[in-house]
């Protein structure tokens, strides 16, 4: 047991994964001698040298290309993007060869690479530094999308990422990385990478949240429950595939479901997770299945994400409203 | 830089014969290729390397069977002369399962692992940085393996084709930038696309070697490479070969070409490769034309079988489609 923010877990979590599996190289903008600018990748050159931790210029194209090659070629690369605005430089060989070289060659060319990407807002950054890309990787076949929300999942889901032979976008909310602290049992059998998971159960309705929004909801439910409204929580974990048969087990029961991510509502995760409950769910449903999230705007200057992310309060409207339905 | 004199002498019979062979199976190959298509037997696009074959010819002569190549849309060219098989070539082109890649990958994705072809790309500038990544596997791995990536001067337009010059150089990697120069970025010439056109210039601006040569020249092509590849397989870094050579054909298949005139292609046909190693190896190797004229002839057979092999293999398979999307579902 060691008592971890979700820096030092997703730090401890690629240490094991490096340890476990010497083709695990680890490359980035200033991962190695600096050590990440969140420190994820603290002391990683040091103790594996300058050919696993790999200090990169700032090329995300070339860098994700040359990661391809890498991983044709036997080697297991962990890429660092240094934001989440970041990666569209690299988009291209995202969606256009990492998702689709598997396929492409006939099931012959592997592609065991994770991208690793500090997402989402709070910590008074500006755009390009606070997005949430998750829904234009998840809506690319061939590509697994998780994220992780706390030191013990983080802890974990890096290592399954880098063990996966498939190509995993990797979701880390920045503003978590220093925020708490838990207990990580390094010796725990885990979950495995693709599920979700029911954080808080209640009766009343259902919150879907991933990576940031799943402590603001955890928030919402608590605050609720003084007021007799027992909310369930569940922590999808994983954006693609979607795990979708706790959601259906949850609205079943509940008969009403608010998605709540960063990202922009119009064609988000959102429209995804309310398209497939009211499919499944239809005879359940109390309520259309609601949605909050980030304003359909460019994400905001500093002073004012405060305003643009979804909060506490706004989650608890929502929920007042699928329960007036 | 190598003379043609010198580089034609440093070429026994055998080798010329071989580099021969290279180039007709390839003119052949798309010849027969661009037939087929035009008969709406060929699904998909293609885009033929006819009047390039010296390059492909020239720089993969210089590899061994354990080294890397990337490559283009253009690119049946490169597999065949790196020892892609024609006849799962022709499988691809036909969209069959007996194609390289079950007919899913189709002319622009051409890939063999086991002769080092990590792929031909659809996206310009696509494959540069896996051979950049491939050339870094082998100087991790301590491997002596050479990485090679072919790519037209539509390509050098491409930010992340100067990203790969970069991190080749900044990191020293065993990798030979072979640029197939041919004046053309699909349909858009080189005076419309690059401020300057000599991209030896821009390569050598990132402090590696560069060298320009007549890429219609393959023991031209083949010296340069030659030196290359020892530098990149000495631990001397990377190599920039600028080939300037001629596209035929249009840009697709079906391209009416209307942004050049008909003398042009009149003009390339005059400096044929082929043709121009034919006369070598008639006067400098005492190659008769009826020997030729016989090796032209079983490339010509083997090509025809390879095309009644593939359309003897069973039609790619909708219904398979779902498959091979993810690694660990295919497990």
């Amino acid at each position: 047991m060691t008592t971890m923010t979700l820096a030092k877990a997703l730090n401890a979590g690629l240490r094991r994964a490096m340890e476990d599996d010497p083709k695990v190289l680890v490359m980035g903008e200033d991962v190695g001698k600096l050590g990440g600018v969140f420190r994820i990748t603290d002391g990683l050159q040091k103790d594996f040298g300058e050919e696993r931790v790999i200090d990169s210029p700032l090329a995300e194209s070339g860098i994700v290309g040359t990661a391809v090659g890498l991983a044709m070629r036997g080697y297991r690369p962990v890429v660092e993007i240094q934001f989440d605005g970041f990666v569209y430089p690299a988009y291209d060989q995202i969606v256009s060869q990492v998702a689709k070289l598997h396929f492409r060659s006939g099931g012959k060319i592997p592609m065991p690479m994770v991208i690793r990407i500090p997402f989402g807002g709070g910590i008074g950054a500006v755009e390009h530094h606070s997005e949430s890309p998750e829904a234009q990787f998840a809506h690319t076949p061939g590509l697994k999308v998780v994220a992780c929300s706390n030191p013990v999942d983080g802890y974990w889901m890096i290592q399954q990422a880098v063990a996966s032979d498939d190509p995993v976008v990797f979701l880390e909310p920045k503003r978590q990385y220093h925020a708490d602290k838990a207990e990580v049992d390094e010796d725990a059998v885990p979950d495995p990478l693709h599920v979700s998971r029911v954080v808080r159960a209640g009766e009343h309705a259902t919150l879907l949240a991933y990576g940031p929004t799943v402590k603001v909801c955890y928030a919402a439910a608590t605050a609720a429950a003084e007021e007799g409204k027992e909310l369930e929580v569940i922590d999808l974990r994983t954006l693609s595939p979607l795990d979708m048969a706790p959601v259906y087990d949850s609205v079943s029961r509940t008969g009403r479901a608010v998605v709540v991510h960063e990202a922009h509502v119009n064609l988000g995760l959102g429209a995804e997770l309310a398209a497939r409950v009211t499919e499944r769910c239809f005879y359940s449903l109390q309520a259309p299945v609601l949605r909050v999230g980030g304003f359909d705007t460019p994400y905001p200057p500093a002073r004012v994400e405060e305003e643009w992310l979804p909060d506490l309060d706004r989650v608890l409207d929502a929920v007042d409203r699928t329960l007036a339905y | 830089m190598t003379t043609t004199r010198d580089a034609r002498t440093s070429i026994g019979r055998d080798l010329a014969l071989d580099l021969y062979q290279t180039m007709m199976t390839i003119r052949r190959f798309e010849t027969i290729a661009g037939e087929l298509f035009a008969a709406g037997r060929l699904p998909g696009f293609i885009h033929l390397s006819i009047g390039q074959e010296a390059v492909a010819a020239g720089v993969c002569a210089a590899l061994e069977d354990t080294d890397y190549i990337t490559t283009t849309h253009r690119g049946h060219g490169h597999c065949i002369a790196k020892g892609g098989r024609v006849t799962e070539m022709m499988g691809e082109l036909y969209g069959r399962e007996g194609g390289y890649a079950l007919g899913r990958s189709g002319s622009m994705h051409i890939a063999d692992n086991a002769v080092g072809i990590l792929g031909a790309n659809a996206i310009v500038g696509g494959g540069i940085p896996m051979a950049v990544g491939g050339a870094l596997a082998a100087q991790l791995a301590g491997h002596r393996q050479v990485s090679v990536s072919f790519f037209g001067d539509g390509a050098v337009a491409e930010g992340v084709a100067h990203e790969c010059l970069n991190l080749a150089t900044l990191w020293k990697l065993p990798i030979v930038f072979v640029c197939e120069h041919n004046g053309y970025a699909e349909m858009t010439p080189v005076s419309t696309h690059l401020a300057n056109p000599d991209v030896t210039q821009l390569a050598a601006a990132y402090g590696m070697n560069a060298t320009a040569v007549d890429g219609n020249d393959v023991a031209a092509v083949l010296a340069v490479s030659r030196e290359a590849v020892a530098r990149a397989r000495n631990g001397g870094g990377p190599s920039f070969v600028q080939a300037r050579t001629d596209r035929w054909r249009g840009h697709f298949e079906g391209d009416p070409q209307r942004y050049r005139p008909r003398e042009e292609v009149q003009a390339m046909t005059d400096r044929d490769p082929i043709a121009a190693w034919r006369s070598v190896l008639g006067a400098e190797h005492g190659v008769s034309d009826d020997e030729l004229d016989s090796m032209d002839d079983r490339i010509t057979a083997e090509l025809t079988s390879a095309v009644e092999k593939a359309e003897a293999m069973p039609l790619s398979d909708p219904a398979g489609l779902t498959r091979f999307v993810y690694p660990e579902a295919s497990r």
